[in-house]
């Protein structure tokens, strides 16, 4: 049986990938962030995860106006990098697996969860940033990814508690696979920051911190957050962490934290960074 | 009956919601047009012609050919989207954000190294405007 072993959640900010991509990891400047991955990439060596749930958003790479789904699965069997402006992230194609992403798609909608199938799609620094900084520069990612995208551009996204949900029913789906697979579920994005207007730049580690202590010790009380909470406290951008929901609700109530790292700034954004296993 | 908007008293924010995206649906969807290398080059050869071919309301160029980013979000742009245009510039989402905030890159830079902007006085619109 396939069995989710671990989660982990991880801001996904483009210039850290521009960072990875250009060799300036040991600047002043970024590295004290790359260092709080240093024991996640020799963790995830040992774990080997076969395969990763990917919770992320598009930021109008894939998506465009045309059409915005709240939450997509990726059924394909490869998605290539996408061109963001400036080429493709010099990183390997994602290989999915298709399999179990549509095992996933029918277990997950006859559960209420009525998800967008995508077979074609590129994918952005969303889902390839976390990529990189979980595995460092590598010809070929070491396990098999299903994207899973959730609209945080156009406003609302889901609630937390609907993310919280689901990540329960991705569980439920992936629980009822019957090839052993060890699979990690991942959510992405925030921690807090602002994009746009005047109010750009903010910064609420407070905010951070109390949300990872609750993501860790109270996820059914961090599920009733509501959208406006993120969105005052933590910026418009910043309620792209109800994708971190998502990953909590695919974990026990009881989780051990084995790795936390949080830092100020990557370019506008603070960076949080937690693995977590089951108790 | 009217949609709770909320979010509408947080100062120096605007929120994505269907008001904006519908008046920015041709905004950003130049934008999108740019994510093509020879629509990059067609549009900053002659910015104007290349607007032209859009229905867009003449604020929205306006604002795009004075690179005036708080202008393109209050006629309907997204951050995502209007991204394409500096990514087209060589701009970084830095360089953008210090743009909007009327600080130069230098001071924006060294704002966020000191742990970014406080929430302190900038939650309501009111308590930002008594500042």
């Amino acid at each position: 049986m396939a069995k989710v072993t671990a989660g982990i959640v991880t801001s996904h900010v483009p210039a850290i990938g521009a960072a990875i991509d250009n060799g300036q990891t040991g600047t002043d400047y970024w590295k004290p962030l790359f260092k709080g991955f240093e024991f996640s990439k020799k963790w995830i060596r040992e774990e080997k995860p076969d395969v990763v749930i990917l919770v992320y958003n598009d930021h109008a790479s894939a998506f465009d106006m045309k059409i915005i789904p709240t939450f997509a699965i990726g059924c394909g069997e490869q998605f290539e990098p996408a061109d963001e402006g400036w080429g493709p992230r010099p990183v390997p194609t994602v290989v999915g697996r298709p399999d179990l992403a549509w095992h996933t798609m029918q277990s997950v909608i006859q559960d209420g969860f009525d998800l967008t199938v995508i077979n074609e799609m590129t994918v952005d620094h969303g889902l390839t940033v976390p990529l990189s900084l979980m595995f460092g520069q590598v010809e070929e990612w070491p396990c098999q990814i299903i994207p899973f995208a959730v609209n945080v551009v156009v406003y609302p996204p889901p609630s937390g508690q609907r993310c919280y949900d689901l990540g329960k029913a991705l569980r439920k789906a992936v629980e009822s696979f019957d090839e052993d697979l060890n699979i990690q579920v991942w959510g992405t994005g925030g921690m807090s920051h602002q994009l746009q207007g005047a109010r750009a730049g903010l910064i609420n580690k407070e905010f951070d911190r109390n949300f990872l202590d609750h993501l860790r010790d109270d996820p059914e009380g961090l599920a009733q957050m509501p959208h406006i909470d993120y969105v005052r406290d933590a910026g418009s951008e910043g309620i792209e962490l109800v994708m971190w929901m998502v990953m909590r609700g695919a974990m026990n109530h009881d989780v051990k934290e084995l790795h936390r790292f949080y830092h100020v700034p990557a370019s506008n954004t603070a960076v949080g960074h937690a693995i977590y296993e089951n108790l | 009956m009217a949609l709770n908007k909320p979010y509408e008293n947080i100062p120096g924010t605007t929120m994505f919601d269907g008001d904006m995206a519908r008046r920015g649906y041709h905004l950003n969807q130049f934008c999108m047009s740019l994510l093509k290398p020879e629509n990059r080059k067609r549009f900053k050869s002659n910015q104007r012609a290349y607007l032209d071919e859009w229905p867009m309301k003449e604020a929205q160029k306006l604002a795009v050919l004075n690179r005036d980013y708080n202008s393109m979000i209050a006629n309907g742009g997204n951050i995502y989207f209007l991204a394409k245009i500096f990514s087209t510039d060589e701009q970084s989402f830095e360089q953008a954000a210090a743009s909007m905030t009327g600080l130069s890159r230098q001071e924006y830079r060294k704002m966020m190294l000191s742990g970014g902007r406080s929430p302190e006085g900038n939650r309501y619109k009111k308590e930002a405007e008594d500042g």
